[in-house]
Order: structure tokens, then C-alpha cells, then sequence
């Protein structure tokens, strides 16, 4: 996963020296929690699209897709809220409508639903799609968040 | 044959050839290639070669033994013996003498509607029309469409003859001997443009097509009846998509057009172009068309598919009729009688006549606009929804069988060879979706049914619509399942007391024998409450052993086999136990009932082998998986609010899918007095692709009328054909997508739609999408292609093709709107909205679509705005059927419908095919007091009086007469008080009014006049449809006196506004 490689090296790197300071240390778990967020869309992606190539079928993807929601929506609930705990309020706030949108596409699945993606609906009314597409947008917003935890990571260091 | 290169989807491999090719000669060995099953075969013959046909092969004698071909000798010598065998066949079912009785019914409403009735019915059309040249030709003229009228009778016959022949016989220079056929191909092309405009027939065209279709889909359905269990016992499907599918719905690699087109369509109708000089007199003609009737020719100039496109004669004259008929706009508010007095029919197509007449029937078919919108800018300016109605299964009676080892296919998109492809030479076809120039096998080249070679355009592939291949051993990822059936029986203390299981033991063992299948069929019995019991049918046993087994948290199958047994062997053992089962529950005072371990445990013992499960239920589950607490709460019913439709656990749906995933399918019948979750219970059924039965308040002493309905339907239930292990894939040319589907199946991939099972009975509906707009294609294709194992073990694939024309300005979409297909649509798409959002989002999105489409004719194509609601005359009929479906049981508010029943005609909304939903929605009513025979039909000497069709409207009851009201599953036979005597006499056999009884269900067989009419007319709407709908006799004083009114749409009831106020408040939103 290209994705996920990159973030993994800056994060070790990091996270040592990051330690004594409490902020610092807030950033380096959160990108740790970043961790499970990225692969986890990064496979949604992957899945998704393999869904619209007809390499699998709508069944196993689903059942893929579904276990990694729970993860995903704890993991950015957990990052929004140290970013509350060390009042970061710009990313708190930026981070903020995109764990409320997780939270509640969770809680707004119909009782009769196998999860968030529902193998005998995912086909219907362009939900694969829309899928797709949250899942970018999802990516880009989670890229762009990483750079701006390294750059401030980074500068909290220089400022040590 | 060839089992090793037959199958080669490349048919370039040149060392198979060279074998093949003498092979393929001697007529004798592939007439065994080619089986036209059973009486099939006959009229096959007819299809393909009517008797103008074949007398004027003559011209194709040569072309047999052209260069080109290395056929040889053999099929000349051949050939006068054959033609003379199929002219004396086909005279012989059409002697032109004898004809004018048979044809003279549905010649004389033979109107542009009737066109597309059906395979069957369009091969009539086609023997007659092609018979022009001979004797008969007043004949062909009579059926044509009043509006080609002319160009049909003159130049139809002869230089359609001449066009199939040249460009065959010549291949290379293709293109020239087209251009000297247009000469004497148009002169009598002038004269109708003028001649144009007084061909409109206003009235024909609205009254006269319905007769045709009732008739002759009568004609149709019953013989076709008959046989569809015995000749073509086909119904079996498999399911496998890497087979059917042929892999992935590859992108498709579209050529680039090759530069000659013109030669396009091998069949070559010769008016690829219209000379410009044409196309400019054309639309003067035509006053008010010029908008429209120019769009034709200007599409023409860069299209590759001439003979295809549009039909340049119907957009300039013929169409013009139908044109100016369908979009001279109504006034809604002043036509006080907008119903037609005769069963709605199809819109045709507007399509050149000769790909109408191979055109799939509408009633397997239906596209709810028959002109497609170029972009999909214009079709969301028309506001009117895209999207298929298909009804891919249903019995037919003419259905012509391929059995050849090759199924030619285009190689990128999978497409099977259709009518609507075209062939470049003789050696090399595009494919109609995807626009690959294919090649075409060497064994296609020989045409089994003229037994010429070097014909590939008139193979029976290309030649219908429809069509059924036996699939070779490629489409089968194992080998054909055999017919598997398991019963699921409640036998909870409930179930015991509606007695239910008397009615359906004794149905089965009736029906025993008649179960399609074979020797291989196997049969099985499960009965729980809150235990799960087995029956060992072992052989030998003296008796049917049951096995019990008590945990249910973890079920498991007690003995491996026995369980599942053969049914011709032990037949004796199950009718023992069919006979004894219902004695054996009666002291039963378990009341708990385990159906979600039923169903596991069912689906269990049938997963090795897939099939189909039966369930009877009476009660909401309450232990084991899958229980459920009743969620209806009787005070919040009128509300639209806050009603539960959605599943309350996903556990059916989850069981629903591991059975689509072992090809098992399961049909639930629910028999309950109380509220039963039919919406969680309903997912079992849905996503396996079963069908959902419900019988509301069954006892079999307190509802006599249920048990009835429960018999008739049982017996078709159980009679029915079946197809196991089935996928059906839908394509669409190249630019359409779909994207939502509606119907009991499982959506595996993108477009694959997996059907364990597959029955005559269920309908399926698409949305769709123009992703790519539609620029310089003038008709575009769908093709739906059902991959199946029939009940007899084999493995075959039914195809349907449909082409329909592309237009680019809104006035044509509007022209073409099918409206009851639109109302098909818009109910299922309203139960899905209901679904996910609320009932009361989907009635309004139901209005928004009659509002946003009038408004958008309105604004759009209206150039003069007038007062009152004007709407195309082809949806003038769209804001009574809204309104009907906004009355219906499904949608209604401010009843007492019950949750289940509310739900359960969801369920039907979704699976039953059009014709059926209509009549569900918008039933039909006839008075039936004063039935005469002017105007019946006759039927093999039976006469079926067509009285006309009335609104639905109190106003329209009058207290001396006897209505009838055809409401699809039931019928209602309303007596006024002051109904003549002898109606009530010599009809209902009874003294006076008084002493008609209270729940009479039969009529009796007098031996009056007016009783025989009276039978006669209910039993001819009968036949129509393959179950059995119950008459009522209703009083007024009769509890089901309010069921009758109900349906009574264009009256106002307490909390739905009548027809009248209904249009004031969609025009106020219209004008606004």
C-alpha cells in the first residue's frame, strides 16, 4: 500500500523524539491513529473498485468494507478528541464535521442493513459510487490533515 | 458436433476451418445441428420463410453457389424440394383462402400499436406482410399500420424481395446495386408525404390496437399454455457469471466505423439515405412536424446504420400521423372521457417498419420512453424516468430453440448475434452495443432453416427477437443441478388451528406428478414449531420416519441422506406422508414458533445441491435466530408516519444471500391472522429471487374464499415452469448505464443479477442513465440474455433484443413516453423510497413526477400557452394512473391497511410483471348486464363479447346493471339493486336479488344466452394470465362492497382527492 508506506517511516522517525513533549506526543498518536485510517481507505478504494471491475462480488466485498468501518470511526474520533485535550482548535474544528459524518453515516444504518455497505443495495441507485467518492474525498482530506500534523510536528521540534 | 472448435469464440483459428467446413455442407448433418424442438419446429418455418418468401427465392438460388462460397452443388439440388416443403408447410398454416376468417380479427385492429405484439404474434405479421407479392396481398395491406398504410400495400412487398437478394448476391460492390433500387424504391415513396396528414385516424389509433393485443395475446397464451410444460420445459437457469458473462463486461473496444457503411445491415433494406431531395419535400407535407421530421435526416448524414435508423417514411408520413396524434397536446381538465375504451396498448417504436417487425413484444420488453433522449440534458428536462420493464421468463408459445454448438457472440461485449447488428459482408458483423466488428464463424454462414449457405442475416438468431439457445457445456460451471423441492411447514398449535395443511397436502399430492422434472427429482419435507422435524424417506421403510430435532441454536441435519429423496422411486412413502401429516399435529399446543432454525436447517440440507424451499408460515417467529417482536401498532395505521417498513434484523437477509450463494431459492407463503413482519420474513424471498404469498386471515371454515385463492394459486405455484441455477445479464448499447434494479433477485456484480430460481411469474425493472450522450447513433439496443437450467437438466440461455430509436428534441421524448411503463417504473421506484425514507416522501415524489413532467412539457414544447392543464397526448393518461397508484393498497393513506398487506403489495409491486401491476393499480371495468355480440371476438368457436372499458367512477354505476371489475388477482362482479331480472336469473341462477348469496364465488354453467356470454367474457380474461383470478359476487349490502369501491379511482374518499381535484391541484403546481 503506497500510502500507507510513507507515513509509517516519518511516523517512527517522529515519534521518539516527539516523547517528551506532551503536544508533540498528541501529534505522533494521532499520526499512529492514522495508521489504521489510511490502509482502511486506501483497502476501501481498492475494494470498491475491484467491485465496479467485477473482479469480486458484491458479498465478500461488503463483508471486507464493513469490518474496517468501526475501526475508522474510532480511530478519527479518537485523533478529533486529542486534538481537543492539547486545543488544537483550527484542526479540531477541521477534523470536527468529518468525525460527525463517520459517526453518523454508523448510527443512520436501517436496522434490517448488513452495515454501512449493504451487498443487496450497493449496486442500486449509484450508492457504489457515491461510495467511491467519499472515499476520495476522505483521502485527500486525510492527506492533506498528515502534511499539516508533520509540518506542525516538525516545527514544534525546531522550537524545542 | 464439433464439441472442440464449435465453441471457439475465435473463429479465426484457420486449422478449424478447413475441418468444419466440409462438415458443415451436407445439409443432412446440420439439419442435427440445428433442432427446432418439437412442434416448434413448424412454425419456425413460417416465421422464416413466408409464403412470399419462398416463392420468390428464385434470386437466391445463384447467390448459393456465388464464388464466394465453396458450399457446392449440394444445396441447390436441394433447394426446390426444400422451398416447395416450405411453401406447402406455411400455406398450409396460412392458406390464403383460409386466412380471412383467422386473420380477419386481428387485421381489422391491426394498428401501429399491434406491431410488436409478441414473437408469435409478429411472425403472423411478418408471413402476411412478406405474402404481399402474392395473391393475398390485399392481406398484407390490411395489417399493416394505418399509418404506413400505403407504403406498405405498394412498394413494401416487392423491393424488400429485391433489397435482401442484391446485397447478398454481390457482395463486393455492395453499395451499388442498393443505388439503383432507389429509384424504383421511390416513387412510391413521393406520394405519401402528401398523402400524409389525412391518414390521421385519431380514434383507430386510440381504440382500435387494444382488441388486437387481447386477442391475440389469448390466441397466444393459450397454446401456450399447454405447452410450455411439455415442449419447452426450459425454464432451468444457471448462475454462473464468469459463464454467462462470458468474464467481465470488458470495456468495450469500440472500432472505428469502417469507412464503406453503407453497406451496412446486411439484410441491406435498401433506404439506407433519403436523397436530400426527399428529405426537403417531406416535411411541407407534414404541417406542424417540420421541428421533428427534420431531425431525422439530419441525423441520417453521419450514421452508419441507415436501414436501422429511424424510419425516414414513418418520420416523414407514416409517423407523421402517429406524430401529430401523439403530441397534439390535451386539455386534461376538459376531456371528461380520457379513458380508452379498450385496453391500453404499447406505443409502437418509430422505427423503419422491417426492424419493428422483429422488435422484441413489448409485453417481455418495455422501454418507458420508445424514443431514448440523445443526452441526458434532455432526458432530465423531460422529468420523466429512463428505465426497462422486462418480463423475461414468461410463458410463451412460440419460441424458437437454437441448438448449435456455436452461440455467436461479439467477442469484447459479450452480446449474443441479435436482428439489430449488423453485418458489413458476408463475413464480418458489428455488434449493435459496443460497435466491434466481429467475424462470423464459418458454421454460421449455413442457414439451417432456408438450408442455404452463405445467409448468416437470415439465421434464426437474426431474425427474432427472441430467442432460446441450448447452451453447450461452457455455460455450465457444474453440471445441471437436478430439481430439488423442499417443503417448510409450520406445524405450531396456530397453524394447526387455520387448518392450512390439509389444503396443501392434498394440493401436492394432486399435483405430485406434474411437478416439472425428470427423473432426477427430488423432493423433501421440514415441519418446526419450537422444534425442527425431518422426515427419512428412506426406501424400504414401511413408513416415513421423523426425525426431531430440539436445538435449535445450533441446528444440524440429523442423517445425511434419506432426507432429500428421489421422487419417482419413493413416491409411495411421500404420498404416505402427505397423506398422514396433517393428523399428525392435532393435538399439537406448542405455540412457539422457530422458523429462523427452520430456514437454516433447510437451507442446510439443500445447499449441496440448490433448489427451490417452500415455506409455509403463520405466525411472527419467536425462539431461535431470526425471532421477532410484532412492531405494528393498530393506532398509528392511517398515519403515513412512523410505519415500519424496513426489516427489523438483517438475519433474513443474510440467510437470503448464503442461499443465493448455494443456488437456493425460497418462496414464503404466509398465512396469518395477526401481524406477522411480512417486512423482515419478506427478505428471505427477496433476495433469493423467491416469490412472496400472502393470505391474509387464513381459516379454512371462517375464510372459504382463501382457501380457494390458496388452492389455484398453489396449483400454478407447484405446475409452473421453473428454472434453476439462473443469471440474467442485461446489457445496453454502448453510452446507456443502469443503475438501479428493481425485483427479487440478488445483484452479484454490476450487471449481473443472480436468480436461483426463475419462474414465469416475476417481472424485474431497471433505471437507467445516458452516461455518454447519444451523438450520431439513431437507434440504440438492450438485450437482456437469461442463463438457466430447465426442470428437464438443461443448460440454456433465453435472450431478448429490443432496439429503439434516439431523439434529439424534447417533443419526441415526450411523443414516444410510454405511460404505463412510466407508472411501472415510478411504483417501483416510489417502494424504494418509501422504504428508505418515509411513505409519505414517496406519495409526494409520486405527484412531483406528474407535476415536473407536465410543467416541463409545459414550458418546453407547448409554444402557445393555453389555459387549463395540457398534457402529450401519449401521458394523458399519467395523472389518473399517479393518482390510482397514490389510491392503491401499497401507497394508500388513511386506512386500516395493515402493515403486512401494505407490504405484501409492495412486494408485488416489485415482482409482478406490467400488465399485471396495471391491472392491480388501474383495474378495468365492464357492465356485463347487456353483453351483445357486436364486436366479440371469436375464438375457436367460442364468441367473447368485448364490452367497452368504463372509468372507474361511481357516476358511471348504474343500479340496474351488473359491473365487472378486473382487478388482475381478483375480480369483482358488482350487482346493482335494481339489476334486470333476467341478468340475475339466467347469469347468477337465483330467483330475485335478494336471494343471491352472501359469499357466492361461481358462477353457474346455464344454458342462457347471456349466461354464456357472461362465462365466456370472465373465462377469456382468465386465460390471459397464468394464474387464477377469483371472481366475488357483491352485493350491496356485502362486506366486500368496500374493497369494490376502493377501487373506485376517480372518486373522492375521505383522505384522497378525487380525479377532478387532483388535476386542479397539479395544475395550480403546473402554472405556477
Amino acid at each position: 500500500m503506497a500510502i500507507g508506506g510513507t507515513p509509517s517511516g516519518a511516523v517512527e522517525g517522529g515519534e521518539q523524539r516527539a516523547l517528551p513533549n506532551l503536544l508533540d506526543k498528541n501529534k505522533a498518536l494521532s499520526i499512529l491513529s492514522y495508521l489504521s485510517v489510511f490502509p482502511d481507505l486506501g483497502l476501501q478504494i481498492i475494494t470498491l473498485s475491484d467491485l465496479e471491475c467485477d473482479y469480486i462480488n458484491a458479498r465478500s466485498c461488503c463483508s471486507k468494507l464493513n469490518k474496517w468501518v468501526v475501526p475508522e470511526v474510532i480511530g478519527h474520533a479518537v485523533v478529533t478528541v486529542l486534538m481537543l485535550i492539547s486545543l488544537h482548535w483550527f484542526i479540531f474544528l477541521l477534523n470536527l464535521p468529518v468525525a460527525t459524518w463517520n459517526i453518523y453515516r454508523y448510527i443512520m444504518v436501517p436496522s434490517g442493513n448488513m452495515g454501512v455497505f449493504d451487498p443487496t443495495e450497493i449496486h442500486n441507485r449509484g450508492q457504489l459510487k457515491s461510495h467511491m467518492k467519499e472515499a476520495m474525498i476522505k483521502l485527500g482530506f486525510h492527506l492533506l490533515c498528515f502534511f499539516m500534523y508533520l509540518y506542525s510536528m516538525i516545527l514544534a521540534l525546531i522550537n524545542d | 458436433m464439433h464439441p472442440s472448435d464449435g465453441q471457439g469464440y475465435s473463429p479465426s483459428v484457420p486449422g478449424s476451418y478447413s475441418h468444419q467446413t466440409p462438415a458443415k455442407v451436407p445439409p443432412h448433418q446440420s439439419s442435427g445441428q440445428y433442432n427446432y424442438s418439437g412442434s416448434q419446429n413448424v412454425s419456425q418455418l413460417n416465421n422464416y420463410q413466408g409464403p412470399g418468401q419462398t416463392l420468390n427465392r428464385p434470386p437466391v438460388t445463384p447467390f448459393s453457389g456465388s464464388p464466394v462460397q465453396q458450399t457446392g452443388p449440394v444445396p441447390q439440388v436441394l433447394l426446390p424440394a426444400l422451398q416447395n416443403s416450405a411453401a406447402v408447410s406455411s400455406a398450409g398454416s396460412f392458406p390464403p383462402g383460409a386466412s380471412p376468417p383467422v386473420l380477419s380479427n386481428w387485421q381489422y385492429s391491426q394498428t401501429p400499436g399491434s406491431q410488436p405484439v409478441g414473437s408469435q404474434t409478429s411472425h403472423l405479421a411478418h408471413v402476411t406482410g412478406t405474402g404481399s407479392a402474392q395473391p393475398p396481398s390485399s392481406l398484407s395491406g390490411n395489417t399493416n399500420p394505418p399509418g404506413s398504410y400505403q407504403y406498405a400495400a405498394s412498394p413494401g412487398g416487392p423491393p424488400l424481395q429485391n433489397s435482401y437478394m442484391k446485397p447478398g448476391s454481390a457482395p463486393p460492390p455492395v453499395t451499388q446495386p442498393l443505388t439503383p433500387l432507389h429509384p424504383p424504391a421511390r416513387p412510391p415513396l413521393g406520394p405519401p408525404p402528401v398523402g400524409g396528414p389525412p391518414l390521421i385516424r385519431p380514434s383507430t389509433l386510440v381504440a382500435g390496437p387494444p382488441n388486437t393485443q387481447s386477442l391475440l395475446n389469448s390466441a397466444a397464451n393459450r397454446e401456450g399454455d399447454a405447452p410450455s410444460t411439455a415442449s419447452d420445459g426450459s425454464v432451468v437457469q444457471n448462475s454462473y457469471d464468469a459463464i454467462e458473462g462470458g468474464g467481465l463486461m470488458a470495456t468495450p473496444h469500440p472500432s472505428p466505423a469502417p469507412p464503406n457503411l453503407k453497406m451496412n445491415r446486411s439484410v441491406g433494406y435498401s433506404y439506407p439515405t433519403l436523397p436530400p431531395g426527399y428529405q426537403n419535400t417531406s416535411p411541407p407535407g407534414a404541417p406542424g412536424m417540420q421541428a421533428s421530421a427534420l431531425q431525422y435526416p439530419d441525423g441520417s448524414k453521419h450514421f452508419h446504420q441507415p436501414a436501422l435508423g429511424t424510419n425516414h417514411l414513418t418520420a416523414s408520413m407514416g409517423g407523421l400521423s402517429l406524430q401529430q396524434e401523439g403530441l397534439r397536446p390535451v386539455n386534461l381538465l376538459q376531456e371528461r372521457n380520457i379513458l380508452p375504451t379498450t385496453l391500453l396498448k404499447a406505443p409502437v417504436p418509430n422505427l423503419h417498419e422491417d426492424i419493428q417487425k422483429l422488435n422484441c413484444n413489448p409485453e417481455l420488453f418495455r422501454c418507458t420512453l420508445t424514443n431514448i433522449p440523445q443526452t441526458q440534458a434532455l432526458l432530465n428536462k423531460a422529468k420523466l424516468p429512463l428505465g426497462l420493464l422486462l418480463h423475461p421468463f414468461k410463458d410463451l408459445s412460440q419460441l424458437p430453440v437454437v441448438t448449435s454448438s456455436t452461440i455467436v457472440r461479439c467477442r469484447s461485449c459479450r452480446t449474443y448475434i441479435n436482428p439489430f447488428v449488423s453485418f458489413l459482408d458476408q463475413r464480418r458483423w458489428k455488434c449493435n452495443l459496443c460497435y466491434r466488428v466481429n467475424d462470423v464463424p464459418e458454421e454460421f454462414m449455413y442457414n439451417p432453416v432456408t438450408r442455404v449457405y452463405g445467409e448468416p442475416h437470415k439465421r434464426p438468431e437474426v431474425q427474432n427477437a427472441t430467442i432460446e439457445f441450448m447452451a453447450p457445456s461452457e455455460y455450465m460451471l457444474r453440471p445441471p443441478q437436478p430439481p430439488v423441492y423442499l417443503f417448510v411447514f409450520d406445524v405450531s398449535h396456530n397453524a394447526i388451528e387455520t387448518g392450512y395443511l390439509n389444503t396443501v397436502c392434498q394440493t401436492l399430492l394432486d399435483n405430485l406428478d406434474l411437478l416439472p422434472g425428470n427423473t432426477r427429482t427430488k423432493i423433501g419435507f421440514i415441519t418446526f414449531d419450537s422444534t425442527i422435524h425431518f422426515y427419512s424417506l428412506q426406501e424400504g421403510l414401511s413408513q416415513p420416519q421423523m426425525l426431531i430435532v430440539s436445538d435449535i441454536e445450533d441446528v444440524f441435519i440429523p442423517m445425511p441422506e434419506n432426507l432429500l429423496v428421489n421422487l419417482n422411486e419413493n413416491k409411495e412413502l411421500i404420498q404416505d406422508l402427505l397423506r398422514t401429516l396433517p393428523q399428525m399435529f392435532t393435538k399439537s399446543l406448542e405455540t412457539q414458533s422457530a422458523l429462523g432454525p427452520a430456514l437454516q436447517a433447510a437451507f442446510k440440507l439443500m445447499s449441496p445441491t440448490g433448489g427451490r424451499i417452500s415455506v409455509f408460515q403463520t405466525q411472527l417467529p419467536s425462539v431461535g435466530m431470526g425471532a421477532l417482536k410484532s412492531r405494528e401498532e393498530p393506532n398509528q395505521r392511517a398515519t403515513a408516519k412512523d410505519i415500519h417498513l424496513t426489516p427489523s434484523t438483517d438475519f433474513y437477509k443474510k440467510l437470503a444471500l448464503d442461499c443465493s450463494g448455494q443456488q437456493v431459492a425460497v418462496d414464503l407463503f404466509l398465512l396469518s391472522g395477526q401481524y406477522s413482519d411480512l417486512a423482515s420474513l419478506g427478505c428471505i424471498s427477496r433476495y433469493s429471487a423467491g416469490s412472496v404469498y400472502y393470505y391474509q386471515s387464513y381459516h379454512h371454515k371462517h375464510n372459504p374464499v382463501q382457501v380457494e385463492k390458496l388452492q389455484k394459486e398453489l396449483k400454478r405455484y407447484l405446475t409452473r415452469k421453473i428454472g434453476f441455477e439462473a443469471v440474467m445479464r442485461i446489457r445496453c448499447t454502448k453510452g446507456l448505464s443502469i443503475h438501479t434494479f428493481h425485483g427479487n433477485f440478488f445483484v452479484r456484480s454490476t450487471d449481473l443479477l443472480s436468480l436461483p430460481n426463475v419462474n414465469p411469474d416475476a417481472g424485474y425493472a431497471v433505471q437507467m442513465s445516458v452516461e455518454e450522450s447519444l451523438t450520431d447513433m439513431q437507434v440504440v439496443s438492450f438485450q437482456s440474455a437469461l442463463l438457466y437450467t430447465s426442470s428437464k437438466g438443461e443448460r440454456r440461455i433465453r435472450v431478448h433484443t429490443m432496439c429503439l430509436p434516439v431523439v434529439t428534441t424534447l417533443s419526441d421524448v415526450y411523443l414516444g413516453a410510454d405511460v404505463q411503463a412510466i407508472t411501472g417504473l415510478l411504483a417501483n421506484m416510489a417502494v424504494d423510497r418509501s422504504v428508505s425514507a418515509t411513505l409519505s416522501d414517496a406519495r409526494d415524489a409520486l405527484v412531483n413526477a406528474v407535476i415536473d413532467s407536465l410543467s416541463a412539457y409545459r414550458s418546453s414544447v407547448l409554444s402557445i400557452q393555453q389555459p387549463g392543464l395540457m398534457a402529450p397526448n401519449s401521458l394523458r393518461l399519467f395523472p389518473l394512473y399517479v393518482l390510482a397508484l397514490l389510491k392503491q393498497k401499497a401507497f394508500q393513506t388513511g386506512t386500516n391497511a395493515r402493515l403486512d398487506e401494505r407490504i405484501f403489495t409492495m412486494c408485488q409491486v416489485k415482482n409482478q410483471p406490467l400488465v399485471y401491476l396495471m391491472l392491480m393499480t388501474h383495474p378495468s371495468l365492464y357492465r356485463v348486464d347487456n353483453l351483445t355480440d357486436e364486436g366479440a371476438l371469436n375464438i375457436n368457436d367460442r364468441t367473447i363479447p368485448q364490452p367497452p372499458i368504463l372509468q372507474l367512477s361511481v357516476e358511471k354505476l348504474s343500479r340496474d346493471g351488473a359491473y365487472l371489475m378486473d382487478a388482475g388477482s381478483v375480480m369483482f362482479l358488482w350487482i346493482g339493486k335494481n339489476c334486470g331480472q333476467s341478468f340475475i336469473s339466467q347469469v347468477l341462477g337465483v330467483p330475485n336479488y335478494g336471494s343471491v348469496p352472501q359469499n357466492m364465488t361461481h358462477l353457474p354453467e346455464l344454458e342462457t344466452a347471456e349466461s354464456i356470454r357472461t362465462i365466456a367474457f370472465i373465462s377469456w380474461l382468465r386465460e390471459q394470465r397464468p394464474f387464477f383470478p377469483i371472481l366475488y359476487i357483491v352485493k350491496d349490502d356485502s362486506p366486500l362492497k368496500s374493497s369494490f369501491l376502493q377501487n373506485m379511482i376517480e372518486d373522492r374518499t375521505e383522505s384522497a382527492l378525487s380525479y377532478y381535484e387532483f388535476l386542479l391541484h397539479i395544475q395550480q403546481q403546473v402554472n405556477k
